[in-house]
């Protein structure tokens, strides 16, 4: 398979099996966009957290390439792993430092002075300034896992991982890691989140992959994703009920509810457009008079699902 | 070379040990007083002296020796150990931070506690014996050369361990024996010569022998020696973590 060259990372044939013989990861080709926000999505055991500790340099791939920003993860790591922030899936914090100084570590590690506007600033983005001085323990789990993304974001990367950010998180806070994440959109930043969400990946991402048992199912910017796969219902609610349907309309694939008042027409994403109004058409010329009308897509969701289950 | 890392981890661990304060510093000065107590005044008083010097004065190395080891090793390893422990060593990993900078960081802050607390030891001692120390520099060199590799000892169990259990053991079954045993509270001359030959494979032995000699003058076996054995020692250390960061044992899978 060939990689298109330029994008901001750039992974070619990784693989990776476990000293237990587990293959967690076969022959991954993926480019990541500069600037793109990129949603990993997959089951449990997918392979999703492997991959991002491969290119974080957590985990050492069995074989294949890893390029960040012109940077090999293996030969150049140290400039690679400095352009990287990542949110790990697990709360995994300290215990007993404060969330000013836990921060300002993840600063120093990254090799970069102390820097209180810009810590400040990342902590007011993420309503952590009123718990700067705060034990980490003595945080609740949302706000631990905000703590987690000040940390991630503490040294100004350029490409941030999110590793299931929103998981066990309430409503309010999924929608300010939202936020959060248009804007680091907006400054450049590029952005791989993995979520077992899919309404979260909808709402978010430019591009979907899909990953299962370790291999990368298929990559597709998220709208043609919609479109490729999804498929659509429109219903019309009839002013008087029908007996049956219609011959002048049999081409179409339709389904009429057993009382005779609404009936249904599915079709695919793809043949939305003229398609619908020329259907409409007949309708009205087959002499049906509808008095509402209602449709809906399948969601990211259901795709995802087929998709899988096909596997 | 990221300096800001070594210096972040540095800082970390030494304000751990801040927040344990009571742990770190008034409990080694109680057991120091205890030792004197009990092995000054009980055994002192029946052994006059050794080699010349009072019984209470010849113990004080091997009472910093005792505690420097011990804690050196489980600082260290606890330093390394509770992160990979509580999962935040995620974030060493993923940070552009070298094997030598890790290690510079975590031991290089055990063996600044490890000498801070023998100061602290010996400033006890001198309340309770008199003191005098005829080589200053060599009884430094000798106090950070110990601690520095048994930082790295720590480092090392630290890393290896699977369990809180683990990180006890070391320090338990091997390093107190070998200490207690190492001529910290006698001169292994006064040892039957086939129990003199066998001292001489506790490694501990030149590590006392050489550090009471930058005190007293007195050895039980030649300085040249217990430096040589030290400086072994720490490459031994040294092999042993550079072999740890370039298989990724325990750390990477």
């Amino acid at each position: 398979m060939l990689v298109s060259m330029g994008g901001i990372i750039e992974i070619s044939g990784v693989s990776k099996t476990y000293a237990s013989g587990f293959v967690a990861l076969k022959e991954i080709n993926l480019s990541i966009r500069r600037g793109e926000i990129f949603a990993l999505l997959g089951p449990n055991g997918a392979g999703k957290t492997t991959l991002i500790s491969i290119v974080c340099g957590i985990v050492q791939a069995s074989s294949g390439r890893v390029v960040v920003d012109g940077h090999d993860i293996v030969r150049d790591w140290r400039a690679a792993r400095s352009l990287i922030g990542l949110v790990p899936q697990e709360l995994t914090t300290d215990a007993f430092e404060s969330v000013w100084s836990t921060v300002s570590f993840t600063r120093g590690l990254f090799g970069l002075g102390s820097n209180p506007a810009h810590i400040e600033s990342v902590l007011r983005a993420l309503s952590l300034w009123d718990k700067r001085d705060s034990r980490i323990m003595t945080l609740s789990g949302g706000m631990k896992r905000r703590l987690l993304i000040a940390k991630a974001l503490a040294h100004e990367p350029r490409i941030l991982f999110l590793d299931e950010p929103t998981a066990g998180v309430d409503v309010d806070l999924r929608h300010d890691m939202w936020q959060l994440v248009s804007r680091l959109r907006a400054e450049g930043v590029t952005v791989i989140l993995t979520t077992h969400y899919i309404e979260e990946a909808e709402e978010m991402a430019d591009r979907v992959g899909v990953i299962n048992r370790g291999e990368l199912v298929l990559v597709r910017d998220k709208t043609d994703l919609l479109h490729e796969f999804g498929s659509k219902r429109l219903s019309l609610r009839l002013r008087s009920p029908l007996a049956e349907l219609p011959a002048a309309l049999a081409p179409w694939r339709l389904e009429l509810s057993p009382d005779g008042r609404e009936l249904t027409w599915l079709y695919h994403a793809r043949e939305a457009g003229a398609g619908v109004g020329d259907f409409l058409e007949r309708v009205r010329a087959a002499g049906i008079e509808f008095a509402d009308l209602e449709t809906s897509e399948s969601s990211l969701e259901d795709i995802f699902v087929s998709l899988v289950r096909e596997r | 070379m990221n300096i800001e890392a070594v210096s972040a981890i540095y800082r970390f661990e030494m304000a751990r040990a801040r927040r344990t304060l009571m742990q770190s510093i008034v409990s080694p000065v109680i057991s120091t007083s205890l030792y004197f107590v009990v092995f000054g005044a009980a055994i002192g008083s029946r052994i006059q002296s050794v080699g010349g010097i009072s019984y209470g004065s010849f113990i004080v190395p091997g009472l910093v020796m005792l505690s420097l080891l011990g804690q050196s090793i489980s600082n260290a390893s606890f330093g390394i150990y509770f992160p990979r422990f509580t999962g935040t060593i995620y974030e060493i990993l993923s940070a552009p931070v070298s094997p030598v900078e890790i290690v510079l960081g975590y031991a290089g802050a055990a063996a600044t506690k490890s000498v801070i607390l023998g100061a602290i030891i010996l400033a006890t001692a001198w309340i309770f014996v008199p003191l005098h120390v005829e080589h200053p520099v060599w009884m430094v060199a000798f106090l950070v050369l110990t601690a520095a590799t048994f930082s790295l000892f720590g480092f090392i169990i630290g890393i290896w361990a699977d369990g809180f259990e683990k990180l006890q053991i070391v320090p338990l079954l091997i390093v107190t024996p070998l200490t207690f045993l190492g001529g910290s509270f006698y001169s292994i001359d006064m040892l039957p010569p086939t129990w003199r030959t066998v001292a001489l494979l506790n490694p501990v032995v030149y590590l006392v022998s050489g550090f009471r000699w930058s005190f007293y003058g007195i050895a039980d076996v030649n300085v040249g020696v217990s430096l040589g054995m030290t400086a072994l020692f720490l490459a031994i250390a040294l092999v042993i973590v550079g072999w740890i960061f370039r298989t990724g044992y325990r750390l990477k899978t």
